[in-house]
């Protein structure tokens, strides 16, 4: 057993469920007989071995950043928000549309106006299950799952019957949006080997960096916070329950609404047919967990995530590899970062630390027989 | 088409998508009853889809019309085993119940499909040959307006669904056992002063969960889809946890909460057979079944409360 600081453990422990994650991964390779060093070299040196690689990466990783915001500011307030596919759809469309319907705008009006239109469009999506909790308690799980199918539908009914055909290629596909809606930055892409990298990377830096201060330094966030802690406590210490309900769905809604304007203005250029939910929403959701909802967490979450995913294609097409064991990875790592209790039994903290309590790692306090770490998060 | 022929058909549709809706939903009773709370349902599913076609491929020529029925215990035991995972991750391990469900969804799919390539050489497997058909019940059929409408050409696996929802009632309520696993679910450490062994208890919620779920899964695969896919299960484990909370977590209300999405699904489906439906622009048919849910939730429950402890992880004291 390791003797190691607290701080060392935090650090330890999730990358070794990386590593656990990824000998997950080699073994059912091994048993399937295939090579996993051939496996996880073609992996790395496609995600990240040349410009493009990278910037696919990148480009990858940032819708996910906001859908996972999203899904952690919903998280913190109490609330499991699995809506982020429907509304970062509904920002999605919304985005898209205000630029096809706008082509001889200014871009420095354009482009804001799309933006804050596609979060707006997420956050009145969220806003709804958001009202409905605060407003009758109606469970969000409920209304969010519905809500992912309303939207799907909906969406697919307002492009190819409400939309202008002037606005569309054909009845599932629209029309490429004009460069002064576009976050595409041509020296930026040129730069990534011409990748599809795009401005949405550093409006999702912004997003992290607005997360971390809205949720550490401002009152709204510390509230959100102490209502998902203890709903009656934050209520006899004065804060609105029911604000806090609606403000933190509104926000979570228009993080996962930004995700969907990244991708459509960013990475397709365009908007066309789903027929099932959205992947960067659910994706969001592992990559929150993933990053154990901080800031910092979430965004190197995203970027192993997108590191896996982008270089799964290249694993598939280099080493002949299916796909599929990528995301068997990335469940394994969300598994081991779940179990982590155990993991940390491998360590042993230093006693000389005081910010860190030992029971709550080693399970050894007779006093607290259950733990509520589990069901609040 | 008279009115008898509209009401059988929309009741064999409603049967037919609800069933794999009932099975899951009540493991998710079971589960959550026992303080473990279950996401990881459509997981289960899809692992008891996956488990359930390839027996069904393999064995339909041995078994025969037989091939389903066993097909089902097959995916039952497959999505117990895959719940154990779940169950040791939460109950032993102290991990976050949602964290440790949202790994089975996520693990799901891509082993389904990986195991597929890995034995077919291809992304989805062939249709079964064996597959439930509708059938009638002998005698009950005969029955005037009753029979036509729930009996003949019926489907058989939701009867099985009904009876037993209603066996699961009477299990969950009436019960020691039952007794025992609703007291780990709303208060671990009055049941453990008890001398009920919780860990037990819980592991007994999951397990049966998994086992529920994975014949979920087993019936919409040989009902519904015919094969195995990566689109094959997508979305009907959340119906039935929606269904579970409808139903306040109780087997009943699970089970008629599930019949009523069935419903709802299956007027969209069905609808431009119907009179009158097949007038409305398909867009509203096709949020119908997920607004009115919205609307009954709002309108009629209100607030539904989840067991005292679930969720909570419950580490016995030494």
């Amino acid at each position: 057993m390791l003797k190691v600081t607290p701080k060392t453990k935090k650090i330890l422990v999730p990358l070794i469920s990386i590593f656990a994650g990824f000998l997950v991964g080699a073994l059912i390779m091994l048993i399937w007989s295939y090579n996993p060093f051939e496996a996880y070299s073609s992996m790395f040196s496609s995600a990240l071995g040349n410009m493009n690689g990278i910037g696919e990466t990148i480009r990858e990783a940032t819708p996910l950043i906001f859908t996972a915001i999203g899904f952690a500011i919903a998280s913190s307030a109490g609330f499991f928000n699995i809506g982020l596919p429907g509304q970062a759809q509904a920002g999605w469309l919304t985005s898209i549309w205000i630029v096809l319907a706008n082509p001889n705008m200014p871009k420095v009006i354009l482009l804001p106006l799309a933006v804050i239109a596609g979060a707006l469009a997420g956050a009145v999506v969220a806003g709804v299950a958001g009202w409905l909790r605060a407003q009758f308690g109606t469970n969000e799980v409920i209304t969010t799952i519905m809500l992912n199918y309303i939207v799907l539908y909906s969406c697919q009914y307002l492009m190819q019957q409400v939309m202008s055909s002037k606005l569309r290629i054909d009845t599932d596909t629209t029309k490429t949006i004009t460069a002064n809606g576009s976050l595409k930055i041509d020296w930026l892409s040129s730069m990534f080997g011409d990748s599809r990298i795009n401005a949405g990377i550093f409006l999702a830096l912004i997003g992290v960096f607005i997360y971390w201060y809205l949720m550490k330094k401002t009152t709204t966030g510390f509230e959100i916070r102490s209502v998902g802690a203890n709903p009656y406590a934050s209520r006899y210490a004065g804060m609105s329950t029911k604000k806090n309900i609606i403000y933190s769905m509104l926000l979570s809604g228009g993080f996962a609404g930004l995700g969907g304007v990244v991708q459509g203005l960013g990475t397709y250029q365009n908007y066309f047919t789903q027929t099932t939910s959205l992947d960067i929403g659910w994706d969001g959701l592992s990559v929150a967990l993933l990053g154990g909802g901080t800031a910092i967490g979430i965004l190197l979450a995203a970027i192993l995530f997108s590191i896996l995913k982008i270089g799964g294609l290249g694993m598939q097409t280099i080493a002949g590899i299916p796909y599929e064991i990528v995301s068997i990875v990335i469940a394994a790592i969300i598994f081991f970062v779940a179990i982590q209790y155990v993991i940390g039994l491998l360590f042993k903290t230093r006693k000389a630390s005081v910010e860190e309590p030992e029971q709550k790692t080693d399970g050894t306090n007779t006093a607290n027989t259950t733990s509520t770490e589990g069901g609040q998060r | 088409m008279n009115l008898v022929g509209i009401l059988s058909l929309l009741v064999s549709s409603t049967f037919v998508y609800s069933t794999p809706l009932v099975f899951t939903a009540l493991g998710g009773v079971y589960s959550e009853n026992s303080g473990i709370t279950n996401v990881g349902l459509e997981g289960i599913m899809t692992m008891g889809a996956f488990s359930s076609v390839v027996f069904n491929l393999t064995f339909a020529s041995t078994f025969g019309k037989l091939t389903p029925w066993l097909g089902l215990l097959v995916g039952g035991v497959v999505g117990l085993l895959f719940s154990l995972l779940h169950a040791v991750a939460t109950i032993n391990f102290h991990a976050d119940h949602v964290i440790s469900g949202t790994v089975l969804n996520l693990m799901a799919p891509p082993l389904g499909v990986f195991l597929v390539k890995a034995i077919y050489d291809k992304g989805q497997t062939e249709n079964i040959t064996q597959s439930f058909g509708y059938f009638s019940f002998p005698g009950l059929a005969d029955i005037p307006v009753i029979g036509p409408i729930l009996f003949k050409n019926t489907s058989a696996p939701a009867w099985v669904a009904i009876i037993v929802s209603i066996i699961l009632w009477w299990v969950l309520y009436k019960t020691r056992f039952g007794l025992r696993l609703r007291a780990c679910g709303e208060n671990p450490q009055a049941a453990d002063t008890m001398g009920v062994n919780v860990y037990g208890m819980r592991y007994a919620g999951v397990l049966i969960s998994g086992f529920l779920g994975g014949i979920g899964g087993a019936v919409f695969a040989q009902a519904i889809s015919g094969n195995f896919s990566i689109s094959t299960i997508v979305g009907q484990g959340f119906m039935a946890l929606a269904a579970m909370i409808f139903g306040k977590w109780n087997p009943i209300g699970a089970m008629l909460a599930s019949l009523f999405f069935g419903f709802a699904q299956s007027i969209s489906i069905i609808g431009n057979q119907l009179p009158f439906f097949n007038h409305i622009p398909s867009v509203y048919m096709q949020i119908a079944p997920y607004v009115i849910t919205i609307v009954i939730l709002v309108l009629f429950f209100g607030k539904s409360v989840a067991p005292a402890a679930d969720g909570q992880n419950y580490i016995k004291s030494k």
